[in-house]
């Protein structure tokens, strides 16, 4: 039957193993180890990230008996999904995570976290204490679908070794399908050792499960029509471009329409950032000119985007007049925030084309006469005249020696707001950053997952010395794996956005956001992993070191930066503020 | 406003709690829960009551459609449905009083189902408001124990014409 995922509650003790399949084409039986690792094989999986233990020393087994599977070891479960994560951003393809039961899928609730939240496909195979012992509080026992039910698009557990193969194309199907996101997939350890047949469904069949791909004729014509109505019109793009693939589509609706476009932190990279009808990134720490044109434009037209807090500020007061477009994948997104006019559930693949046909250019010089004088009267800026190294002059060196070609891996921070200000990203997929859980501890993880998935780029990650440490472990995983991965730590001894927003707000109590004293020599922390440590504190030597970085290519490299430690990022929103309320440097003491 | 949502789910081990989570993780509230086997083998019916505004009954809805386990919602509060619910009240009732109890239970069509010297346990069906009113009636006897089975409903059948002009809900 149809979506029978497993047995119902109340036939329970009723339930009789499943009568084996017909035309099953090998007859040989396999244990349920095997059948995962072919499952997966089939599946098209080439790395999966994990650590073995106890309840999956059997799959470890299958594992070491093939070669079809690179296996990635990593040095804390947390950091296998993270790198599974940033795997999947930069390939656009699953990633996928093999953990043990109780402490090992624990581990993984931060990286499943984060990948819900930014709709990142991943499947992970927690194994599970003998079906028997469950509810036991057995050794290294936790009730992970219990734990990850908040944080997962849909979770399985097996109950029979021949629904694996099945069970494991559900998974992939719902992961990567409708919005992406995570599944887990728990396995008794029992279980994994029965017998069985394998056989892999041709076609699988989820009947509570059907994502819209095409949006509705009827309102995408109502869409064309607002949009030539229009005087002041808006695009405002979200990583729900990027992870539909419709980038391609998307530049061409912009360069047929000439709309101004502004970005969320997920949505960078969809545009090129030298077209000139990219203002950047909007919200809390957007450029002024896009927070202005939110504000200002008569019709918004929101791609896979969200209306996220950080983006909309203070939300009654969130682009008052106008008109709403939202084109999104999940219904749920819609009006969820910020009310839409014209709502399309849709994928944007499917329906940017559609758009594409309907729409012309308008008359919208008086527009764009308005924001290129904002351009010109609110650029980003900093002290470009400072003797101190300045943390966005970093990240301009960066943008100077990569040509913008990079893959960026973020943590979370001070850091992550300016390498989306200043980094000028030409690529999707290349923007690499914790946006809706704000995982710090993320970045390096990621960026092994991201230098795995795109040997042939360049990847760099610009992190925190606070968020660095969160998963500094990983470096061992690096090293071992040979990846180059260029280590920009922005150091300034301070939990940088904290600072900043005790220093806004709290009256320069700078309460625990100092770590002087405490922060390990990186030099030297790098070199006892067998990585490449450089330490740089004069502007003069920033280019020069991150070239002699570049050509290092078969360990890590980790560039600590002495950063001015009191720069803010600026302009800001203050929480609670309306967008066009932005502060666009320090004034000096509390407020 | 109260609303009556119809849910069908795949009756498996963690349906339930996935869609009880979805309230208690968005804060929205669930004020009379049921459910068991429906028409379909495999499958569930849910009857759940809440109540907001329109903006949190429709993110309800959404986020409930968004569940892989669940096949079907339906917001009853547009169309025509019945709904019932049964009641058994334990109430304190000498032998002195009993008539009168008896006499209120008639009135509501309600049954005795269990007695004792000092106890009497009614059974009664309706709709939650005359489950209510029933109540307010024997709590001057004295209420022991009370369970409820929470509301179930179904729509009908036979949708008065005025209801799905006023509504432009298109039935199906």
């Amino acid at each position: 039957m149809s979506g029978q995922i497993a047995t119902t509650m109340l036939r329970e003790s009723k339930t009789t193993p499943r009568p084996p399949k017909k035309n099953v084409s090998e007859a040989k039986t396999m244990k349920g180890h095997e059948m995962l690792v072919r499952a997966l094989v089939e599946e098209g999986v080439e790395v999966i990230f994990g650590y073995p233990g106890g309840a999956v020393l059997g799959i470890y087994d299958a594992l070491f008996r093939t070669e079809k599977l690179r296996h990635i070891l990593v040095r804390h479960e947390q950091g296998a999904t993270h790198a599974a994560d940033g795997y999947a951003r930069a390939s656009g393809k699953p990633g996928v995570v093999l953990v043990t039961s109780g402490p090992g899928a624990t581990n993984t609730v931060t990286g499943i976290a984060t990948a819900y939240m930014d709709s990142i496909p991943l499947v992970v195979f927690t194994g599970q204490v003998p079906s028997a012992m469950i509810g036991n509080d057995a050794f290294q026992e936790a009730d992970i679908i219990g734990i990850t039910r908040p944080i997962t698009k849909h979770s399985f557990l097996v109950r029979n070794a021949e629904e694996l193969p099945e069970i494991v194309r559900k998974a992939f199907y719902i992961a990567t399908t409708g919005r992406p996101g995570p599944v887990v997939v728990d396995m008794p350890k029992d279980i994994m050792n029965q017998e069985g047949t394998y056989h892999r469904p041709e076609h699988i069949f989820i009947r509570g499960y059907n994502p819209t791909y095409h949006g509705h004729p009827q309102q995408i014509q109502r869409a064309a029509h607002a949009i030539r109505e229009a005087r002041r019109p808006l695009l405002y793009i979200g990583g729900g471009v990027i992870s539909g693939n419709a980038v391609a589509e998307l530049r061409e609706l912009v360069q047929k329409t000439n709309i101004p476009v502004v970005s969320t932190l997920m949505g960078l990279g969809a545009i090129p950032a030298d077209w000139p009808q990219f203002l950047g990134m909007l919200g809390m720490h957007g450029t002024w000119t896009a927070n202005m044109a939110i504000t200002t434009c008569d019709l918004l037209i929101a791609i896979g985007a969200r209306f996220d807090d950080r983006v909309t500020g203070r939300v009654d007061r969130f682009s008052p007049r106008s008109k709403k477009i939202h084109i999104d994948i999940d219904p749920a997104c819609i009006s969820k925030n910020v009310e839409a006019h014209i709502p399309i559930v849709g994928h944007a693949r499917a329906v940017i084309p559609e758009l594409i046909q309907q729409v012309e250019p308008g008359d919208w010089n008086s527009w764009w006469a308005q924001i290129r004088q904002w351009q010109k009267e609110h650029p980003l800026r900093y002290d470009r005249e400072a003797t101190c190294l300045k943390p966005q002059y970093v990240i301009e060196c960066m943008a100077e020696i990569t040509g913008g070609e990079a893959i960026v891996v973020t943590d979370v921070g001070q850091h992550q707001m300016w390498v989306a200000q200043y980094y000028p990203f030409k690529h999707p997929r290349s923007n690499i950053t914790s946006g809706g859980l704000g995982t710090m501890g993320f970045g390096f993880p990621a960026s092994v997952g991201a230098s795995l998935a795109r040997p042939e780029r360049p990847v760099f990650l610009v992190t925190g010395d606070g968020s660095f440490q969160m998963t500094s472990m990983e470096l061992a995983t690096a090293v071992k794996n040979r990846l180059p991965i260029k280590v920009v730590i922005l150091n300034n001894a301070y939990l940088g956005m904290v600072r900043q927003w005790q220093e806004l707000f709290f009256g320069k109590r700078y309460a625990h956001s100092y770590l002087d004293g405490t922060i390990p020599d990186f030099v030297r922390l790098a070199e006892s992993y067998g990585a490449t440590g450089m330490r740089i504190q004069k502007p003069e030597d920033v280019k020069s070191t991150m070239k002699r970085a570049l050509e290092i290519k078969d360990r890590p490299v980790i560039m600590d930066f002495l950063v001015d430690p009191e720069e803010n990022v600026f302009p800001m929103v203050p929480a609670g503020a309306a967008l066009y309320e932005m502060i666009e440097e320090s004034r000096g003491g509390s407020q | 406003m109260k609303h009556t949502i119809s849910v069908i789910f795949e009756h498996n081990f963690n349906a339930l709690s996935r869609i009880t989570g979805l309230f208690s993780g968005r804060g929205y509230r669930i004020d009379s829960i049921s459910f068991g086997p429906g028409e379909e083998e495999g499958l569930a019916r849910m009857t759940l009551t809440t109540h907001g505004d329109e903006h949190i009954i429709e993110q309800i809805t959404k986020h409930l459609n968004r569940l892989v386990d669940v096949i079907k919602v339906t917001d009853l509060t547009y169309v025509s449905y019945v709904e019932r619910e049964l009641a058994l009240i334990k109430i304190s009732a000498p032998p002195s009083r009993r008539p009168e109890v008896m006499q209120i239970a008639s009135i509501f069509r309600a049954n005795i189902v269990d007695i004792s010297p000092r106890t009497l346990t009614v059974e009664v069906t309706g709709k939650t408001d005359k489950i209510n009113a029933m109540l307010e009636l024997l709590r001057g006897f004295g209420i022991l124990e009370v369970a409820r089975t929470g509301c179930v409903a179904l729509q009908r059948e036979y949708q008065a014409k005025a209801s799905q002009e006023a509504t432009g809900i298109r039935l199906a």
